[in-house]
């Protein structure tokens, strides 16, 4: 073994800290990638989490909604879910759920428990929505338009300040009533 | 004014650091005693300050000043005294404030305990430690003061602690975890002062050894009670989750686990050398990237704070200094390794760098899988992906059965060589004995055989029934049970504290594999009177009643428990709704036992006063944090081995005598 190797750990070292910050300079948790903004929702033929009934993309289309991303084995999922039942209840804006590489029978509970903010959820089972949604990890929330069109998307948990700064105006860009929460 | 007056004291602790970073050192440099001395003093000054910092936020908190913005956001008048204290760690600045101030408590540890270390090693020691903690300080001072004001106008009303931390698990899990994760920067201040100095010998492993079993131990119980708190708290009864945030802290904890071995080795046998100075760099480096994936909100988690680019920038910046010079040290000093001794097949050397091997590719594995969306991002330059826990339970859980595999023979084994044949005596009838109770013991008790049960109960028999062979074999000589139990007792606190962090690791394995596989639940409706069996139990619903906390108000639900027609236990979960975030939280209620858990759940209100309950029933879930809690005592008892002060004093006479010469 010689003295060249020893700089073995300090190149993958230095090659990891540069993945580290490309990721981090790239992954500004709250920018949309220019590469999906203004993209169309992709296509997909699924079935409901409550009935197994096929759902596709144009039976979403027509208002502009709030298309969540979660899963039972994602933790900051159950810690978002209490803002999205808020929103639910008080806003007139749908929510829709991807429920993403998850178990049936788990999220149907888990949604029984927690209540059910979701309009419908969409089952993503095999992951495959996600793949075309640039899905990096549960939640993730997007708003899509009445056209179809992905208009934001955040990464990682929804919570007020995030509803009331970067959701909320941009619904109401599309026209969406939610100056009054309904009563 | 006491804001202010923290966030002095906190400049005044950076000042010291940095003195400290700087004149030890030069002392070394310039063999100025004098110099090297003050490395004590400035120690001792560093923990005050930041003691006194601390103690000032904490009082922010508990006098409800709520014109500081972090006591406005992380606390509120109605939040009991205990959330208060504990809530001064409950976000980012704080946390950090606590752990900067763990880390003032470590140096000032070492600058204690080391009376028998040569004073320039201290000085070099120290002064790293220093340099460390002037980053620390940086980092909360330049974006992440907790100290801010709001003024002129103050909060009436904090917006309260987060009710998902408002926990005992709050007051316990961080100050456990920082104290693990900080201790490993003492290892790594003594590697980096080896390698200063050139003497990377039998001497500096035994000076880092009590010191990595203490940061280890705290951090072993750390992840233990965090896994402990996500179970009763999150309400779903899982306990690990594979979070990006749990495994930063269990890398650490799996290299800190091949670096207590290392040492070992590098003790006895004087070799792996430069392998355990390399363990020593990476378990702090892999602590420090911890923080930076929690705090940079680069992955998203259940534990993240605040996002901020800045403070994942400073962090990044932070991470390539700290651990690119420590590398650049170590390519540039560290001993080229040659063949030093002979490694016969089965000596204990050889068992450790097995284990050693298994432990690193462990923490590759899960390196990979916590950074594989980022790496995976780079280079398609935005493709995003996810891995979950089906990656890390197919790659971890065969890695550990070899691990557990390695542990029986391992503490048998003897330095230099071990006949093949004595070790295959002792070990044929464990080996015989173990798979027998692995087949039935399980047979008898379930009435099935199932992999993972079976082979958890062969591993931990097969570790368990080594461990007593050993003990029986060291004191095969002592005539009689009071003579052979003062034998064990001689065998000293270093072999006791293995046994038991042996035996700990045995217990949450099987506690992993048991309750994995036998644990059962079921979601039901249930309005009062109803009742679902579960088992062997029957868990009758009595409904729901208000109840009235400090800060919150809750549906409490009753549910009587029955066993063979007798009431065993009475669980009360609630649905609690705190009031100033108008957060509903679920709290779990739980009947523990060695054997079992009974876990009930309170979903939703379903009208006509029924509910939706989760029940479940987890045999052996309690053994997943026994055996971490054996495995803190395990790593205690070693560190306090007084093998460590005896061998100080030698090594101290050896030095006096060396320099008298």
């Amino acid at each position: 073994m010689s003295r060249t190797s020893l700089f073995l750990p300090l190149g993958l070292f230095l090659l990891m800290a540069f993945m580290l910050w490309r990721g981090f300079a790239l992954n500004d948790p709250h920018e949309l990638p220019s590469a999906l903004l203004n993209q169309p929702l992709p296509d997909f033929q699924k079935t409901r989490l409550a009935d197994g009934a096929p759902v596709a993309r144009q039976d979403l289309l027509g208002t502009p909604f709030l298309l969540n991303v979660w899963a039972t084995w994602c933790p900051t999922c159950k810690a978002e879910h209490a803002e999205l039942n808020r929103i639910a209840a008080r806003y007139a804006v749908p929510l829709v759920g991807v429920n993403y590489k998850d178990d049936g029978p788990a999220a149907r509970a888990w949604l029984a428990r927690y209540g059910d903010p979701y309009r419908l959820s969409v089952v993503d089972e095999d992951g495959s929505l996600g793949i075309e949604l640039g899905v990096y990890g549960a939640p993730e929330t997007f708003i899509v338009d009445g056209d179809g069109i992905i208009r934001y998307k955040r990464v990682g948990a929804v919570d007020r300040r995030v509803w009331e700064e970067e959701i909320r105006p941009v619904l109401q860009n599309l026209g969406l009533p939610l100056e009054e929460p309904r009563a | 004014m006491i804001p202010e007056l923290g966030h002095f004291a906190l400049i005044l602790a950076l000042m010291l650091a940095v003195l400290l970073a700087v004149v030890p050192m030069a002392g070394v440099v310039r063999r100025d005693l004098t110099l090297q001395h003050s490395a004590g003093a400035l120690s001792a000054g560093l923990f005050v300050f930041l003691l006194l910092s601390y103690a000032c936020l904490t009082q922010a908190f508990l006098q409800d000043d709520f014109s500081v913005a972090y006591v406005a956001n992380n606390s509120n008048a109605l939040l009991p005294w205990y959330y208060k204290v504990s809530a001064v760690w409950g976000a980012h600045e704080g946390s950090f404030l606590l752990w900067t101030l763990i880390m003032g408590g470590w140096t000032l540890a070492v600058a204690l305990r080391s009376e028998a270390l040569p004073t320039a090693m201290l000085a070099r020691v120290l002064s790293v430690m220093g340099a460390l903690t002037v980053g620390f300080i940086l980092f909360l001072l330049m974006t992440s003061n907790p100290f801010e004001r709001v003024l002129p106008v103050a909060a009436a009303e904090g917006a309260d602690l987060n009710p998902q931390l408002q926990d005992f698990g709050l007051i316990v899990h961080p100050p456990m975890l920082y104290t693990g994760y900080v201790g490993f920067s003492v290892a790594f201040a003594f590697a980096i002062a080896a390698l200063l100095s050139g003497r990377l010998d039998a001497a500096w492993a035994r000076w880092s050894r009590p010191w990595t079993n203490l940061a280890w131990a705290f951090l072993s119980v750390g992840i233990a009670l965090g896994s402990w708190w996500a179970y009763y708290e999150l309400g779903w009864g899982g306990w690990w989750f594979w979070d990006a945030v749990e495994n930063a802290s269990f890398m650490p904890w799996l290299v800190g686990t091949a670096l207590i071995h290392s040492l070992a080795v590098t003790e006895k046998r004087g070799v792996f050398k430069s392998w355990t100075v390399l363990l020593a760099i990476a378990a702090f480096s892999l602590s420090l990237l911890g923080a930076f994936i929690v705090r940079s909100g680069v992955l998203t988690s259940v534990h993240a704070f605040a996002v901020d680019p800045e403070r994942g920038m400073f962090i990044l910046v932070f991470l390539l200094l700290v651990v690119g010079s420590a590398l650049v040290l170590y390519a540039l000093r560290a001993p080229v390794m040659r063949a030093e001794a002979r490694y016969e097949g089965l000596s204990r050397e050889v068992m450790l760098l097995a284990n050693n091997i298994v432990l690193v590719v462990s923490t590759a594995a899960v390196l990979l899988g916590t950074l594989y969306p980022l790496v995976y991002e780079s280079l398609t330059g935005g493709g995003k992906i996810s891995v979950g826990p089906p990656y890390f339970n197919a790659v971890f859980v065969p890695l550990m059965v070899l691990l557990l595999l390695i542990m029986a023979p391992a503490p048998l084994a003897r330095w230099k060589r071990t006949g093949a044949a004595q070790l295959m005596r002792s070990l044929s009838k464990v080996a015989l004995a173990s798979v027998a109770l692995g087949l039935v013991l399980p047979l008898v008790v379930t009435g099935a055989l199932e992999l993972w049960p079976v082979l958890s109960v062969m591993l931990g028999a097969w570790i368990t029934l080594a461990l007593l062979v050993d003990a029986l074999e060291r004191v095969r000589n002592k005539q009689g049970l009071p003579a052979k139990l003062r034998g064990l007792k001689t065998l000293g606190a270093g072999y006791g504290g293995m046994v038991l962090a042996h035996l700990g690791v045995a217990v949450t394995a099987l506690g992993i594999a048991l309750t994995t596989t036998y644990s059962t639940e079921r979601d039901v409706r249930l309005a009062p009177g109803d009742s679902v069996t579960l088992g062997p139990r029957t868990y009758l619903f009595e409904g729901v009643a208000p109840l009235e906390g400090p800060n919150y108000v809750a549906d409490q639900g009753t549910v009587r428990v029955f066993q063979n027609g007798q009431p065993i236990a009475v669980l009360h979960p609630e649905k609690r709704r705190y009031l100033a975030r108008q957060m509903v939280m679920t709290e779990a209620d739980i009947d523990p036992g060695f054997f079992r858990d009974l876990y009930v759940a309170l979903g939703e209100p379903l009208g006509e006063g029924a509910w939706a309950l989760r029940v479940h029933d987890k045999p052996f879930v309690r053994w997943v944090w026994f055996g971490g809690v054996l495995m803190m005592f395990g790593g205690l008892m070693a560190a306090f081995d007084r093998r460590y002060r005896r061998l100080k004093l030698r090594d101290q006479a050896a030095l006096a005598g060396a320099l008298a010469s």
